[in-house]
């Protein structure tokens, strides 16, 4: 079965093999034709500030793009839910050929008036990009007219990978910052970035620090709001989760407003511990430190019991992880760790050299380590190393299923918290919960193994 | 969600909120699943093709393979001949699949790319080998909708391969339009059952609901194979369901092949099933079989089983025009009442087809092309009915209406699984549709209903 499966030509270095010498090559363009799990710029702006709830996202070309990101992800909302309705312009051909400004313009006053959003997003298409609208003058004219601010997103598609869409949407997010009264904003405080409330994860975080007596000025994107967005400038400190969609909005704010950043996870309990402690230290206050460490405590000793009992049923289990963020995958490899299972392979969409460099640090020795893969490589590791869990997003969903191989979505779809330490339960749950299923037992190359331990590879296929 | 959508209507010239359709490139990836062994190649920025495969995912649950050019800034500039070159390059030598069908974006239809110039092109260098096929269609997302994107992969795909031998064959071409591989599961067994010979393009059965066997496999079993789409060019007709779905395609195969079309409406409901069986019979000169006439049977005697609780119910309906069709045409069958009928593929001729089955029912009904489920929503605030059909995103105006019924019906239901287990075409396809009406309506009143109203027997 494995054996026919190939590496594209082109590829090669992009696949690593721990203890195999060499380097890993990153941070590049997928090869044309090939099946890449990839998405564009416009992806990257979208999903990055979509969770700003009380403002309004539009989406200026034709209709798909509108509707494929059209509340998809679970970032939930304590107030507002406008940001989960979908607007476009719909471009026609009439408007590609003589422009769609007009029709931009009239589209952002009708909405302005009707939903009294507090700020808006005009999110660029590729087909925009194209045909030259002056999208920044309409933005202009219709805040001047309607009197809120209307930010343009520079995010046509072929600009690049979702990357290069993280960083549109962060200088688009940094036009609203340092325009809101920080007067009230507390000496301990400090925003979270690159967390977006997904299955109400923020709100967990977010209660630590309010625990310690650390005040969160700001969760960004996560469950928010444009006044916070105004005033996050106020905040101390930034604590950085998804560095990749967001370590550009922190260094901009570190440059600008001397707001100092730190790259954190809430994955996994000694991550999210880590996190914790490095808010209290910067603080340089030894109560909050003292706070942090009785939270961390009080929490480990709450879980400690039952995730006991995982890690016993899921000892010597194997793993493969191919998710979005490299900082994800070190958390992942270590929170499995944890559970007692091993991480064979891993892998990210947009990792860069350097976070290549960790990940092969902390994986163990033989872990196969993959940038920008595609299904038949990713089928290709799983049976090869004998995966009986793979974690993953939509896209890799139904390849593990059709394998026969447990899965756990850690992407935008899942649908429980798996952040902080009650989320690390919630994972250890959830993974034990899908690998021990009897299902696995019914699928044919499992029965197959089962019978006949060593004929299993040699199984024909007709990739 | 939607608790803030007011009920005045208000004029919108420019925009749409809460689309009932999405563009072109989906449907002709769809299609082109549909062919056995054929990568569908997306030419444009790479998010399109992760959009396609994901939306497509989210609604089969399967693995969705496709490539993509993955334009760049310098692409979109100098056009995107080197891209499509490398990539055919690629998807060959690695993937190898036996044909590749290329579609456009929005963005590489404005650049202009010629496609077949550059197909030849490659062909010439030897990047396609000689025993693989390329094909294309244009698919650019300004225009349509995802409905036609799917019409244009299948007229293009016929004229690229069919061939007319000179031989006429006693085979019928079916082509079903854009149904779930359960439905194409159910017209070939329907079409078995008459005894007819037939090949079904395209046919995404045993392609997007293959069972787990353990394996991934990048080209399942199912798909019309090279050799079939050649050979319907020999067929003695086509019978195309769908109007707007599979018209362009017959028409295109009469045109080429001389292969009689005859297109009638998406055999969902009793009126279309009737006619799809009655254009099967008369096609292979066969008469009904017993077996399909009880199944008929079946349908009629639920009906009027049930029939008391389906008169005058308001429905409001949304999604694509050929379902929307056959289902308007089903719930007046039945006694039912469609108010309000809403796609967002353009196109007046689906207003007109509304009217008419609605003439004698209910002429005040509102068919729209070219709108949006915030219309509907609208519309329905003022107009209040009794259920709500149309894809996933309808349970957010349903929840919003106080929980009004609603049956999941259309492309794409992103949160049940029936859809691709169940067919919703033909008799059985049908009875199953009543089902869903019924329990739509009697779980409300179950749930709702005064202990002292509450009934055992409904």
């Amino acid at each position: 079965m494995t054996a026919n499966i190939h590496i594209l030509p082109g590829r090669e270095d992009q696949v690593w093999q721990k203890g195999s010498g060499g380097n890993l090559a990153c941070d590049r363009r997928s090869l044309a034709g090939s099946v890449t799990q990839r998405a564009c710029a416009f992806c990257g702006s979208r999903v990055v500030l979509y969770p700003i709830a009380d403002a309004l996202h539009i989406v200026h070309g034709p209709i798909g793009c509108a509707v494929y990101n059209w509340d998809i992800r679970g970032s939930l909302s304590s107030g507002p839910q406008l940001h989960r309705n979908s607007f476009s312009t719909d471009l026609q051909e009439k408007e590609v050929i003589f422009g769609g400004e007009k029709k931009l313009h009239a589209s952002l006053v009708e909405l302005i008036q009707y939903y009294q959003p507090k700020a808006a997003f005009v999110y660029s298409t590729c087909i925009v990009g194209l045909i030259g609208d002056d999208v920044q003058a309409v933005c202009k004219a219709v805040s001047r007219e309607t009197g809120i601010d209307v930010i343009p997103v520079e995010s046509p598609g072929f600009k690049g990978t979702k990357k290069t869409g993280y960083q549109a949407a962060c200088e688009a997010a940094f036009k609203l910052v340092g325009t809101g009264d920080t007067s009230q904003i507390g000496p301990y405080s400090i925003n979270l970035l690159g967390e977006f409330n997904i299955a109400g994860e923020a709100w967990m975080i977010k209660r630590y620090f309010e625990r310690m007596g650390i005040e969160v000025v700001a969760t960004i994107t996560g469950d928010g709001r444009v006044d916070d967005l105004r005033r996050c400038h106020g905040a101390k400190l930034n604590l950085v989760q998804c560095s990749g969609s967001m370590t550009h909005l922190a260094k901009r704010l570190d440059e600008d407003y001397g707001v100092p950043f730190q790259r954190v996870s809430f994955f996994g309990l000694e991550d999210t511990a880590r996190a914790l402690y490095a808010a209290a230290e910067f603080f340089g206050d030894p109560a909050l430190m003292e706070r942090a460490q009785e939270i961390v405590y009080e929490e480990i000793a709450k879980i400690t019991p039952r995730l006991k009992e995982y890690r016993k049923r899921l000892k010597g289990k194997k793993a493969a992880l191919y998710v979005g963020g490299a900082f994800k995958a070190f958390s992942l490899v270590l929170a499995l760790r944890a559970l007692g299972m091993k991480t064979v392979l891993a892998g990210t969409q947009t990792g860069s050299a350097e976070d290549y460099e960790q990940l092969k640090e902390i994986c163990d020795p033989g872990t196969v380590i993959v940038d920008d893969s595609n299904p038949l490589e990713l089928a290709k590791f799983v049976l090869e190393k004998d995966v009986d869990l793979f974690i993953g997003g939509v896209k890799e969903r139904p390849i593990a299923f059709k394998l026969g191989v447990a899965f756990c979505d850690h992407n935008h779809e899942r649908k429980i918290p798996l952040a902080g330490f009650e989320g690390m339960l919630n994972f250890a749950e959830e993974v034990a919960n899908s690998v021990l299923s009897p299902i696995w037992r019914f699928a044919p190359r499992r029965m197959a193994q089962a019978l006949n331990p060593k004929e299993d590879s040699h199984h024909e296929c007709n990739c | 969600m939607l608790e803030g959508t007011t009920s005045e209507i208000r004029e919108r010239k420019a925009l749409r909120v809460n689309p009932a359709k999405t563009c072109q490139p989906i449907g002709a990836m769809y299609a082109a699943l549909g062919i056995n062994g054929c990568m569908p190649h997306s030419h444009g920025s790479q998010g399109c093709c992760a959009y396609h495969r994901s939306q497509l995912t989210r609604h089969y649950k399967e693995p969705v393979v496709a490539t993509t050019s993955s334009f760049t800034e310098g692409a979109s500039v100098f056009g995107g001949m080197a891209n499509l070159t490398t990539a055919l390059d690629n998807i060959f030598t690695i993937y190898d699949p036996k044909m590749v069908a290329v579609h456009t974006t929005c963005l590489s239809e404005v650049i202009g790319d010629d496609i077949p110039m550059i197909i030849a092109k490659a062909k010439k260098d030897g990047k396609i080998p000689e025993d693989k096929i390329v094909i294309h269609t244009n698919t650019p997302s300004f225009v349509g909708s995802h409905v036609t994107g799917f019409s244009n992969q299948c007229a293009s795909t016929i004229k690229y391969l069919s061939k007319s031998s000179g031989e006429t064959k006693n085979v019928v071409n079916l082509f079903p339009g854009w149904v779930e591989p359960a439905d194409m599961r159910e017209i070939k067994r329907l079409a078995g059952a008459m005894g007819l010979d037939y090949i079904l393009f395209p046919d995404t059965s045993d392609v997007l609901d293959s069972p787990q066997t353990g394996y991934y496999k990048m080209y399942p079993d199912g798909g019309t194979t090279l050799e079939q789409l050649e050979a319907m060019g020999d067929s003695f007709q086509t019978i195309a369901m769908g109007p707007l779905c599979s018209q362009a395609a017959a028409e295109q195969l009469e045109k080429q092949c001389n292969v009689p079309a005859k297109v009638i409406d998406l055999p969902i409901g009793l009126k279309a099933t009737d006619a799809f069986i009655d254009a099967l019979r008369v096609a292979g000169d066969v008469s009904v079989p017993e077996e399909i006439d009880k199944e008929r049977g079946r349908l009629v005697d639920m009906i009027s089983d049930m029939s008391q609780y389906f008169h005058q119910k308001k429905v409001a309906l949304f999604g694509d025009p050929d379902h929307l069709i056959s289902m308007t045409q089903f719930l007046v069958d039945v006694g039912m009442t469609p108010a309000i009928v809403v796609t967002g593929t353009p196109g007046k001729k689906f207003e007109r087809r509304i009217h008419e089955i609605c003439a004698d029912t209910n002429p005040d009904v509102v068919a729209l092309a070219f709108s949006d489920i915030h219309y509907l929503h609208q519309w329905i605030k003022q107009n209040p009915v009794d259920l709500l059909m149309g894809n996933t995103y309808g349970k957010f105006v349903a929840r919003a209406e106080k929980n009004l019924p609603f049956i999941r019906f259309g492309f794409p239901i992103l949160d049940r699984v029936g859809h691709r287990a169940f067919p919703t075409v033909g008799y059985a396809g049908a009875l199953r549709l009543l089902e869903k009406i019924t329990d739509a309506f009697f779980d409300l009143r179950d749930r709702n209903d005064s202990d002292e109203n509450v009934e055992l027997v409904l």
